[in-house]
């Protein structure tokens, strides 16, 4: 049961307030932000409390969502509604900023009207959503400077269209991204300590109507350490889980997937693999740190991307047109940015800091080396979509998208 | 907008700061301006709902706009009409009488042709929160149930809830209520759960709605039909029922069995929650649901939301606590991702303390290295003391890396270092020497008043064994008079006093010139008292300082034991799923800062050092709430048992050493001369019939020990045979003056218990354990009954001999034992 739900600002500007159930006094809004800013550290924890009122509140867009609600209520289900309130007010109001929140204010009050009833969820089903929601979205504009917010560490090239449900007339299209996130820890020896991959299958539809589709995997798509499918190169995972509308009756022999996909964006499969990746780790990092005669710190790091030569292009943290390198004091960082790294290359970097008082002790101090990258038309686990198929057949021009793309979602190095 | 305003201001952007700007400065300055002689004049606003909901919004204070906004809701444009409402439920309590306007446009619309105005009409009118529009209400909701589409039954079913709770003590409708009962078998899904709400509610004294077995059927064959938040609903309300039989238990879990595996995190953890509410008396089943859950679990520590991430971590510490072992597999899940919040790491190096075993103990301890030296100084203490905790059970390769990082000469790590230290010896007597060597010149770079107080205690306590110490104490004590920090001169105080002790020659002077400050000048009374006592300690004599002071060195609560007890599921299984487990870690961090440890009370047990007599009549008092009713009724029972008021007590202190001493002198004589003709001790055999005992953990066993103050020295690890238990005590009888000691072994052989005998060593053996004997006998007799291996035999040993506490304290044990076996089984 959730009694409020207000969105905040991170300078703690009130951007939507809803009281559900009249319980509590508006003044909680204040008391959430006073505690926000009383803390210290990056994000504060979770769930706070304040005599009887607890809040929760998820980060997305730069903004507080925040819930209030009592102590007996889930945790999962209320984070997990945040969550997905935020992708509903992004998939109508294309972005999710301070900006696009504060114009789009009336369709977000709408939203909430429908979504939540007396502090009771009602639905987040964006096929149920439609038919409810009247107000059109107002678009901020597309390149501002003023508009950081939407600048993000890894530029969006899968940029959503803006509003989707507004304009049902226009094209119809569909998406269908295959996402991995990749976690690796690699040792100071070279050694692979850890490796994860959390991948999902995405279904992005705008078609108009779709009663079926079917979305056909690897023919040798495997589950678990047993099973062993095909004859080539075994695509392999640990554990797969799949969207209650998803029917599996072809999956077992022939790897497909019938679905029925809804208005907008859902999850329609998940997977893991851990520790048992099928390539290489994409990038290797062969440092050398050392002082030199003049008391200064010197870092030789030589980075080699181990990708398929001339197949794949990457890119790390891009912003700007070349490489830069740039030292933030305060989170004591070397920044090194390469918009481009072409497969099978390798890059130099020699950094040199003035460390003051450095002694031979600091340069154990020195690492790990955190990679933030973004590998378009490649999975780690080798997942591939065989084939798309939609019926009835879609008259007109309709558009099917099939993208892969490999987020780092932690890529460390030790020193 | 304020256009009048606006040619004055210039043309600027038209946001909302700048509109209530303008208002603030620049309407009200004017306007007192213009018309300085009265307060005659009027705004004028365009009074379009989307400026006045926009400014709402942010805000502002647009009550004294009511009565436009009514007139403004009679419109056919569905956008305005949505904001208008926005507004007036926002506002309708300031202007009860103006709201009754609203309802007759409410009320038509109720009427409306299209089902979305019929229900949006339906729902503010339920919004508006005032008591005095109910009776206008009603109507419209009755019509509501029974509307065709199923979004205004959806809107009117929770209405009822709404109007339930204006007015608590109005009489609950039967009529209403049967409907809404009836209304379970709404073919619309959403109706059927708003169903189940608005019973909840309307119903809440009467304990909710009544969840028999038709409608848990009912309820189980549609949960396929709901969304994912509907299904939470329904499996939370279904925690009431309990199944009649157990196939039909059967039944029910096979049913879920598929959203315990769900991949959406709130219907797997409802799920999970439902299976430990319907098997709270089938450990096995509820161990298996477990089992099952840890990959959906473990999916949810992936997720792509930190809050989840974090939600999923809070939720794996408690399944921890029943299956230590659950995760021990995959520990590299819970390895920190670099960009990943402080709160997300610190909750997956506690979890990572968890799970070390023999097999990841190095990889673990590789990977908590590299934390230590983190930018975020909170996650790199967290990450020392993580070591340190691991250091428990692998000493020697977690000093290695904490006597590494001291080389690194951070202050913040140097202090965070020392404190984790100062808490392993604590806990690990046999860390010390590595301890004591590494201390040396780590006092420069320790900067603040955690560190140095950790430092001084160390210092204090093991003064003798590192040589540079009364150097390092005499710049403390230089430094004195600039000393800020109260906790840190306390601490200055006792180590300087210990330090004498051991070391009188070099201290000497030192301490002098200490005390004098802290008497004659010290302006902070705690420290300035502290100081007097020790000095008038000193005037008693060397012995009696010496008695005082020479404390413990490491936590008397903690003998051969590592590693955490599995705890009975039932302990957590009322939290899970609820803010209950995310709010915990943040009040144990916060307990990282104290004084020396000797004052910490670890855990619930009640400190054994704090309460050194403790009597047992009196135990209701002592113990604290998460232990729980277990030790709550062996309370009950052993007032109630013991007659004679005897009180037991730990103090003072037995090594582990000299119970073996003790034990084993007195054991070989005993061998010797069976009829033992000693005056100052006895022996007494007995057999106490608990089947579960040895299975029980130790640490239950022993906590539950500490808590009527019998010692536990050494245990074999539990299912072990012959499985023993060794302990001590202290017991005072109120009439007499002096003390006895017991010492006592509890041995389990798994075997057949000869008979159920009483051998009393002492020579004259008519002190009566007569009524013991027979219930000895009586007990001896059900065992074979029952296949009978299930005695623990109990040989005590006391010294000087006094049979009347002897009998007390066999009867406290035995009272323990029994109430720790019942709660076993």
């Amino acid at each position: 049961m959730i009694s409020q739900v207000f969105i905040l600002s991170s300078k703690g500007d009130h951007l939507i307030y809803k009281d559900f159930r009249g319980e509590s006094g508006s003044d909680a809004v204040g008391v959430f932000y006073e505690k926000v800013t009383a803390l210290t550290g990056d994000q504060p924890p979770v769930v706070m409390s304040h005599k009887d009122l607890h809040f929760v509140h998820v980060r997305q867009g730069g903004l507080y969502w925040v819930a209030t609600t009592t102590a007996d209520s889930s945790p999962f289900t209320i984070i997990e509604f945040l969550n997905r309130l935020a992708a509903l007010v992004k998939d109508y109001c294309g972005s999710l900023s301070e900006k696009s929140v504060q114009m789009n204010f009336a369709l977000i009050y709408e939203l909430l009207d429908e979504v939540v009833d007396y502090g009771y969820i009602q639905t987040t089903s964006s096929d149920v959503l439609k038919n409810f929601i009247q107000t059109e979205a107002v678009s901020s504009r597309p390149f501002s400077l003023f508009d950081l917010s939407n600048v993000g560490l890894v530029q969006k090239q899968l940029s959503r269209r803006l509003g989707f449900f507004s304009f049902q007339g226009g094209k119809s299209e569909i998406f269908v991204d295959v996402i991995e996130r990749m976690s690796v820890v690699i040792g100071s020896n070279g050694m692979l300590m850890k490796a994860d991959v959390e991948g999902e299958i995405r279904v992005k539809c705008y078609l108009p109507n779709c009663s079926e589709m079917r979305i056909g995997l690897n023919e040798e798509f495997s589950i678990g350490k047993s099973q062993l499918r095909g004859y080539g190169a075994a695509v392999r995972v640990d554990e797969v889980s799949f969207h209650q509308m998803v029917r599996l009756d072809e999956f077992d022999s022939h790897r497909i997937l019938r679905l029925c996909p809804s208005q907008g964006e859902q999850t329609v499969m998940q997977y893991q693999l851990s520790d048992d990746l099928p390539s290489a780790p994409p990038f290797r990092l062969f440092p050398t740190i050392e002082r030199d005669s003049g008391g200064r710190l010197l870092m030789y790091l030589k980075l080699r991307c181990d990708l398929p030569p001339k197949r794949f292009s990457t890119f790390h943290n891009l912003s700007s047109p070349d490489q830069s390198a740039e030292l933030k004091p305060q989170s004591r960082a070397v920044v090194w940015k390469i918009p481009r790294f072409t497969g099978g290359t390798q890059l130099s970097a020699l950094f040199k800091l003035e460390v003051p008082g450095l002694s031979s002790a600091s340069l154990l101090e020195v690492g790990p080396v955190g990679l933030s990258f973004e590998l378009p038309k490649l999975t780690a686990t080798g997942v591939q979509i065989r084939f798309l198929r939609l019926s009835p057949v879609q008259p007109g021009p309709s558009q099917r998208w099939v993208r892969y793309v490999t987020h780092s979602d932690s890529y460390t190095i030790r020193i | 907008m304020i256009w009048g305003f606006f040619s004055l201001d210039g043309t600027g952007q038209i946001n909302q700061v700048m509109y209530r700007t303008t208002h603030e400065n620049s309407l009200l300055s004017s306007a007192g301006k213009l018309f300085p002689a009265s307060n005659d004049w009027i705004f004028q606003q365009d009074n379009a709902p989307y400026h006045t909901a926009r400014a709402m919004s942010q805000g502002v204070d647009m009550s004294g706009l009511f009565s436009e906004m009514v007139k403004a809701c009679a419109t056919v444009d569905v956008v305005q009409k949505k904001l208008v409402y926005v507004f007036l439920c926002s506002y309708a309590a300031l202007n009860p009488e103006l709201s009754l306007l609203v309802i007759n446009t409410l009320r038509k619309d109720c009427q409306d042709p299209n089902p979305m105005v019929r229900s949006l009409a339906l729902r503010n009118m339920t919004n508006l929160r005032l008591p005095s529009l109910v009776e206008y209400v009603e109507q419209p909701l009755t019509a509501g149930l029974r509307d065709r589409a199923a979004c205004v039954r959806r809107v009117a079913v929770l209405g009822w809830a709404k109007l339930h709770n204006l007015q608590p003590s109005s009489e609950i409708d039967a009529a209403v209520v049967n409907e809404l009962y009836s209304l379970l078998r709404d073919p619309d899904p959403v109706v059927m759960v708003n169903c189940l709400r608005a019973l909840e509610e309307i119903l809440k004294d009467e304990g909710g709605v009544a969840i028999n077995k038709p409608i848990t059927h009912h309820l189980l064959n549609r949960l396929k039909e709901c969304d994912i938040w509907g299904q939470c609903e329904v499996l939370r309300v279904l925690q009431r029922y309990r199944p009649q039989s157990e196939d039909e238990l059967f039944d029910i879990l096979s049913l879920l069995d598929a959203s315990l595996v769900s991949p959406h995190p709130p219907v797997m953890a409802a799920t999970l929650s439902l299976f430990l509410s319907l098997c709270s008396g089938q450990p096995a089943v509820n161990l298996a649901a477990l089992e099952r859950v840890r990959g959906p679990l473990l999916a949810a520590c992936g997720s792509g939301s930190r809050e989840m991430r974090f939600t999923a971590l809070c939720h794996i510490q408690l399944l921890l606590r029943s299956i230590p072992g659950l995760m021990g597999a995959h520990y590299k899940r819970f390895f920190c991702g670099y960009a990943e919040p402080a709160y997300i790491k610190q909750r997956k190096m506690q979890v990572l303390v968890e799970l070390v075993n023999d097999e990841n103990v190095a990889m673990l301890l590789d990977e908590l290295k590299g934390y230590c030296t983190d930018v975020n100084t909170d996650t790199a203490q967290a990450a020392i003391s993580a070591i340190g905790r691991i250091g428990r059970s692998y000493s020697d390769r977690c000093l290695e890396i904490l006597t590494g990082l001291l080389g690194l000469k951070q202050d913040h790590i140097t202090s965070a270092v020392v404190q984790t230290m100062r808490d392993l010896v604590w806990v690990c007597p046999q860390c010390s020497d590595t301890v004591c060597f590494a201390l040396e010149g780590c006092e420069e770079t320790l900067q603040d008043s955690q560190g140095r107080q950790a430092l001084l205690w160390l210092l204090g306590v093991y003064g003798e064994r590192v040589s540079s110490a009364p150097y390092t104490l005499e710049v403390f004590i230089d430094g004195v008079r600039s000393e800020a920090s109260l906790g840190v001169k306390m601490e200055l105080l006792t180590a300087t006093m210990r330090l004498f002790l051991c070391r009188p020659a070099e201290t000497q002077d030192m301490l002098g010139r200490l005390l004098h400050y802290c008497i004659e000048e010290e302006t902070d009374m705690c420290v300035r008292d502290q100081a007097l006592l020790y000095y008038r300690l000193l005037h008693c004599g060397i012995e009696e300082t010496r008695k005082v002071l020479q404390g413990r060195r490491s936590d008397p609560s903690l003998g051969v034991l590592i590693g955490r007890p599995a705890e009975p599921v039932s302990q957590w299984a009322r939290s899970f799923n609820t803010l209950e487990p995310l709010r915990q870690g943040s009040i144990e961090t916060e307990s990282a800062s104290r004084g020396s440890p000797e004052h910490t009370t670890f855990d619930p047990k009640p400190n054994a050092d704090l309460s050194d007599t403790l009597d047992c009549s009196h135990i209701e008092k002592v113990h604290s709430d998460s232990d729980g009713r277990c030790l709550d009724s062996s309370a009950d029972i052993l007032a109630s048992s013991v007659a004679a008021p005897l009180s037991l007590s730990l103090f003072p202190a037995l090594s582990p050493e000299e119970f073996e001493r003790l034990w084993l002198q007195q054991r070989a004589l005993h061998a010797e001369q069976e009829e033992a003709e000693e005056e100052d001790f006895v022996w007494m055999e007995e057999c106490v019939r608990c089947p579960t005992i040895p299975c029980c953990s130790p640490q239950s066993l022993q906590a539950a020990m500490q808590l009527v103050n019998i010692q536990t020295l050494a245990f074999t690890p539990p299912q072990t045979l012959p499985w023993r238990v060794y302990l001590y005590t202290h017991t005072c009888l109120d009439d007499s003056p002096h003390s006895t000691l017991i010492l006592g072994e509890l041995l389990y052989t798994g075997e057949e218990p000869q008979k159920a005998e009483v051998n009393k060593g002492s020579a004259d053996g008519e002190v009566g354990v007569e009524g013991t004997e027979d219930e000895q006998a009586r007990q001896g007799t059900e065992a074979t009954a029952d296949g009978g291996q299930e005695t623990v035999k109990v040989t005590l040993r006391q010294q000087p001999r006094d049979d009347k506490a002897l009998k007390g304290f066999m009867s406290i044990l035995t009272t323990v034992l029994h109430t720790l076996s019942s709660e076993k089984a």
